[in-house]
């Protein structure tokens, strides 16, 4: 008996080391240990034994029924871990394949840009102002200091509604609406889009985006403005980025400046973008003049003020590199992707 | 403006080099956009005296001449006939440059050695104004004596730098030689002079030859005249050609010469009339009448209105007044006599006459800025000086002067501290004297106040913003601080509409839509390509002076807009394309425009390509709708657009009124646009929503109660809407009915003809307790029944 049970014990374990799948070693289980299994049938015959041997035997074949038992969980155990090890390599994919990529629509590069610009400025402690494109005549020219057949009138070719109403040249009008509503101190930004009569081509198109800027209060100075775009630029443009005030004339600013800012591209060596000179021209500014402060109700001997303007899509262009502005309204989705 | 350097040096020391005064000018207001170098591709050619000349022993056409180059003696060969000994001719020397980049070298000609080349005006690119027998073929032949060696460009006075200024429109008196020499004096310290006018004296008496009357002294505040007689029309002078071609204007004859050589020296304007010519020996500046016409010298008759000035003799008018010269009165090759006109016109009048005949001139672009009273009578005696110098006739003793204004200077009185303050500088009186003094005012300062006489040739300098511009420009504006403004804390934030327009742009990318900006100008054509009949056209903000008939009105709709952005997209083979646009449309509350149009912010929105149908847009304007809390408050219905599809477009409204459409377009639509038949376009009041949104958010309880879901399918009409069935649902299914999902439409087999199969899934919950299945049954029956009663719907 005691070597029908080692036998067993022998021969099921070799037999359990050839399984390779859950199935085959389930099957197994039930043929050596379950209630028709071998050792089963084997302890049923213990009835045969002499009685003193009984207790032994029965010792044996449970240390046996034990002992398969903790050889088949460990079989389990490994052919599980097998069988996963099998069906994740089955489930292996290509990783290098191109993901499947939900639509992301993109703001306009107009649009980005301005909100960058506007960060910019609300960081400052601007406001946000805007006016309506079809303007009156007065406010786009002659609050600004432009009468009727005035020379300044030329710079800006004007499209004309009719005699008093016209497509606003610039978002001056803006900063009038402004100033005729609210009394200094007055902070703000007037972005918007701009009309004049210039035939297109890649540096030109009829209607374009400015952002302008107003400041009026007690003490303010030139080199207010000066302080204020030279933050500015280095926002936009980076840190090392120099500009330089040149004296010009604007009808609403006295003292005026054209703004040059240092070529990003070249850092100020001399490039195509710049035409060789290191700077880029991007900003006509000025100290309010007093005539229009005048205009708008606000004492020019309590107050001073300084506006600056600039062209949004030069700017953008600039920024992304675009060489020609007829993209900006194209509306191509293949260059609209890009940004 | 052209500022020769030479010319300049007359009347102030320049010593840098033109670049360096450029980028000084530039920074002292007067932009320097270029420094041209004249004959800049003529070098090393120098003026050769030819000592003889020889037959060439291989070839018959061709001479050796010796030619005395100043430091040698060469050999040169020649294939021209004209030369002789003891000529004085150009010689391009060994290494030299000519125009057109041609470089002359050594070499041998048939064996010869010829170490330079004689050349001819031709090859040195030069006309017979620039030099007379330039055009003559041949070696060009020097008439006067200059040193063998000189530098040809030199001894014909060819070269020379010329830098091109920007002049703004505030200072005429920069648009001339005098007035840059006295810039360039202030920005570089040195001292600067007029010409100095010094006349013999003529004959007769001006009085008895011509009579000046002014009609209307407010458009003329001044008039001068001077007569010329004995006139002999030739050509100027080479210096005085020379100035004017470097200038830029072209030499004509001596008096046409003189009177642009004045305007360009000292800014003014001069007309010369043949005095044989103006009828009655009289001008007289008035009005135009009603009827008068013109030809003017560039041979147009123009139409003259009334409110134009003329210049006229006793009969017709004879000039526009600042403008152009009448041909009736034009000097010829046969003028005898002649009138100098130097005048002072108003500015606004000149301007509006000029844009009224679409007739611009050099003159009228100076008088059109305001000129100076003064400056008229320096020019006119100048201008008698040049004729004398240039024995261009003889002078008639004397000038008439009808003068209307005055001619005064202004005082102006500023504390100036101010200029420091408004400048952020701490400048001293004598520091700011300084420089407002250089530039022509005279300053006394007295205590805390200072007072400026004002030139006139300064019109544009009225209050201290304007002499702190000068003082800023002069002392530098690199030298202002950089500063940032104190005061009180302002909190700089996007109003509440900016905020939502943000939102509204970054739900609508992250739903794939790309952000279109197009023309706000369209063509009147765009309603009848979108189908609306010309009785339907919309009143629209016409443009007075359109680029283009295609860019002549405001849009009233962008549905065109997105049209053509997809057509464009469509026809380069994008296989999907989404857009949307956020921008204004303009609607006239009445025509004529008296007041400012509505400008109605508008969202347009437009896609085609796989998987897009009216629902994918629908659906972007539902999350749009609950993105701003408005989902209660819209509801769909269908709607009719000439554009859109008939079956297929539904009308959007906001309690009840109605903000806007959506719909696939119209096969008509989709050929006329050449785009994609499965476009879907959409067209917002976005105004009207913004208006309403309602963005604040309150925290609703997470469901503590399970829900219990049942699903329901019915068969119902076809033309049974959806809308409807929702509505009876929600009646039916009362305050536990949490949530109706439509999750299936079938019709086909098993189903009647005309008819639907519709199946809903519905959720039920209870915010207080787990229903119980009673309850839901007796809501899920009451739907049944409804819809059983209302729509005749069969269960399935």
């Amino acid at each position: 008996m005691r070597e029908k049970l080692e036998q067993i014990k022998k021969k099921a374990m070799e037999a359990m080391e050839a399984l390779h799948d859950l199935d085959q070693l389930e099957e197994f289980r039930v043929k050596t240990l379950g209630k028709k299994g071998e050792l089963t049938l084997v302890l049923r015959g213990m009835g045969s034994l002499p009685p003193q041997e009984r207790p032994v035997i029965g010792q044996l074949a449970n240390e046996i029924r034990t002992a398969l038992e903790k050889a088949l969980g460990k079989k389990t155990v490994e052919l599980k871990e097998a069988a996963l090890e099998k069906r994740l390599e089955e489930e292996t994919i290509d990783v290098t394949i191109p993901g499947k990529q939900p639509d992301l629509g993109k703001l306009h590069p107009l649009t980005k840009m301005l909100n960058e610009l506007e960060e910019i400025f609300l960081g400052m402690g601007f406001d946000i102002a805007e006016g309506p494109e079809i303007e009156w005549d007065s406010y786009n020219f002659e609050a600004l200091n432009i009468p009727q057949n005035h020379p300044a009138r030329d710079v800006q070719d004007t499209f004309y509604i009719n005699d008093n109403i016209l497509l606003r040249t610039h978002t001056s009008p803006v900063q009038i609406r402004t100033m005729l509503k609210q009394k200094p101190p007055i902070k703000i930004i007037c972005p918007g889009r701009v009309y004049r009569s210039d035939a297109v081509d890649a540096t030109h198109s009829p209607i374009f985006h400015q952002i302008e800027g107003l400041v009026v209060d007690k003490n303010i100075t030139m080199g207010d403005l000066k302080g204020v775009l030279d933050v500015f630029a280095k926002q936009v443009f980076g840190q090392e980025t120099k500009t330089k005030f040149r004296p010009h004339h604007f009808p609403f600013t006295e003292p005026s400046a054209e703004v040059d800012v240092s070529c990003a591209i070249c850092r100020g060596e001399g490039c195509r973008v710049c035409s060789h000179t290191g700077w880029i021209e991007i900003l006509g500014a000025g100290m309010v003049h007093p005539k229009v402060l005048e205009y708008c109700g606000i004492d020019p001997k309590v107050y001073s003020g300084f506006a600056f303007g600039m062209g949004l899509d030069r700017i953008t262009n600039l920024k992304y590199g675009i060489d020609d502005i007829r993209l900006l309204f194209e509306n191509d989705i293949r260059f609209l992707k890009q940004f | 403006m052209l500022l020769p350097i030479n010319w300049v040096k007359k009347y102030v020391e320049v010593d840098m080099s033109s670049k360096e005064l450029a980028d000084k000018l530039t920074m002292t207001g007067s932009n320097a956009e270029e420094v041209i170098t004249l004959r800049e591709g003529i070098s090393n050619v120098v003026v050769g005296k030819i000592l003889s000349v020889e037959p060439h022993s291989n070839a018959d056409k061709l001479l050796v001449c010796k030619v005395d180059v100043g430091t040698e003696t060469i050999q040169v060969v020649t294939g021209a006939g004209n030369v002789a000994a003891g000529q004085l001719v150009p010689v391009a020397l060994h290494g030299s440059k000519l125009p057109g980049g041609i470089t002359i070298k050594r070499g041998k000609l048939r064996g010869v050695e010829s170490q330079g080349m004689l050349c001819s005006g031709e090859e040195l690119e030069l006309k017979d104004s620039d030099y007379p027998g330039a055009e003559t073929d041949g070696i060009l032949i020097l008439q006067e004596y200059y040193p063998p060696g000189m530098d040809i460009k030199e001894a014909l006075d060819l070269g020379g730098e010329v830098i091109d200024f920007e002049i703004t429109s505030n200072r005429p008196d920069c648009l001339s030689v005098v007035g840059m020499a006295r810039e360039i004096a202030a920005a570089t310290g040195k001292s600067w002079s007029m010409p100095e006018i010094v006349l013999s004296p003529g004959v007769g008496s001006i009085e008895n030859e011509l009579q000046v009357e002014v009609e209307n002294p407010d458009l003329c505040p001044r008039y001068l005249a001077r007569v010329v007689k004995d006139i002999k029309i030739q050509p100027s002078p080479r210096w005085m050609r020379r100035h004017l071609a470097a200038a830029g204007v072209r030499p004509i004859n001596n008096i046409v010469d003189i009177t642009n050589y004045v305007m360009l020296e000292l800014g003014q304007p001069m007309h010369a009339f043949d005095l044989d010519r103006v009828e009655g020996r009289k001008i007289i500046v008035r009005n135009a009448r009603p009827g008068e016409t013109l030809v003017t010298l560039d041979d147009k008759q123009r139409n003259l209105t009334p409110d134009m000035l003329v210049i006229a003799d006793t009969g017709r008018p004879i000039a526009l007044a600042g403008i152009m010269g009448g041909a009736n009165s034009e000097i010829t090759g046969e003028t005898k006599q002649i009138v100098f006109e130097s005048a002072l016109f108003d500015g606004a009048s000149v301007r509006m006459t000029s844009k009224k005949l679409g007739l611009r001139s050099e003159s009228s672009s100076r008088f059109e800025k305001g000129l100076d009273i003064n400056m008229a009578l320096t020019a006119v005696d100048r201008a008698a000086q040049l004729v004398q110098e240039l024995g261009a006739g003889t002078l008639v003793e004397g000038r008439l002067d009808v003068l209307g204004a005055s001619t005064e200077k202004r005082k102006l009185t500023i504390q100036w501290e101010q200029i420091n303050k408004l400048l952020a500088l701490n400048l001293t009186a004598e520091q700011i004297s300084g420089i407002l003094t250089a530039l022509g005012l005279e300053i006394s300062v007295d205590g805390e106040y200072m007072t400026a006489i004002i030139p006139t040739y300064r019109n544009d300098i009225e209050g201290m913003a304007d002499l702190a511009e000068e003082v800023a420009r002069i002392y530098g504006y690199d030298r202002i601080p950089l500063t940032l403004m104190e005061g009180s804390a302002s909190k700089g934030a996007r109003t509440r509409k900016q905020k939502l327009i943000f939102s509204i742009k970054t739900a609508l990318t992250g739903m794939g839509m790309h952000e279109a900006i197009t023309y706000s100008f369209t063509s009147p054509h765009i309603y009848q390509k979108i189908g609306i009949g010309a009785a339907d056209y919309p009143p629209v903000v016409r443009i007075a002076n359109p680029l283009g008939e295609d860019q002549s009105i405001m849009r009233t709709t962008m549905l065109p807009s997105m049209l053509e952005v997809l057509s464009h997209n469509y026809n380069r083979r994008i296989e999907n394309c989404s857009i949307f646009e956020i921008n204004p449309i303009f609607i006239p509350k009445a025509l004529p425009l008296t007041d400012l149009p509505d400008e109605m912010l508008t969202l347009a929105m437009g896609e085609y390509g796989e998987n897009v149908d009216f629902y994918t847009l629908k659906g972007k304007v539902e999350v749009l709708a609950s993105l701003l809390g408005l989902e209660d408050k819209l509801t769909f219905q269908p709607a009719r657009h000439p554009a859109l599809h008939p079956g297929r477009t539904a009308e959007l409204l906001m309690d009840g009124k109605a903000i806007g459409l959506i719909g696939q377009i119209h096969p008509k639509t989709a050929e006329n646009y050449e785009t994609d038949a499965g476009t879907v376009l959409g067209e917002l009041n976005l105004q009207a929503m913004l208006d309403q949104a309602n963005t604040d958010r309150q925290y609703q309880a997470l469901p503590r109660y399970p829900a219990v879901t049942r699903d329901l399918a019915f068969i119902v009409e076809k033309n049974v809407q959806a809308a409807e069935i929702a509505e009876l649902i929600k009646k039916g299914g009362g305050s536990i009915l949490e949530k109706v999902t439509l999750f299936d439409i079938y019709e086909g087999s098993q189903i009647p003809e005309g008819h639907k199969s519709m199946a809903y899934s519905l959720s039920y919950r209870a915010d207080d307790r787990t229903l119980k299945d009673e309850e839901v049954n007796k809501a899920h029956q009451r739907i049944i029944d409804l819809l059983e009663k209302e729509l005749g719907a069969k269960l399935r």
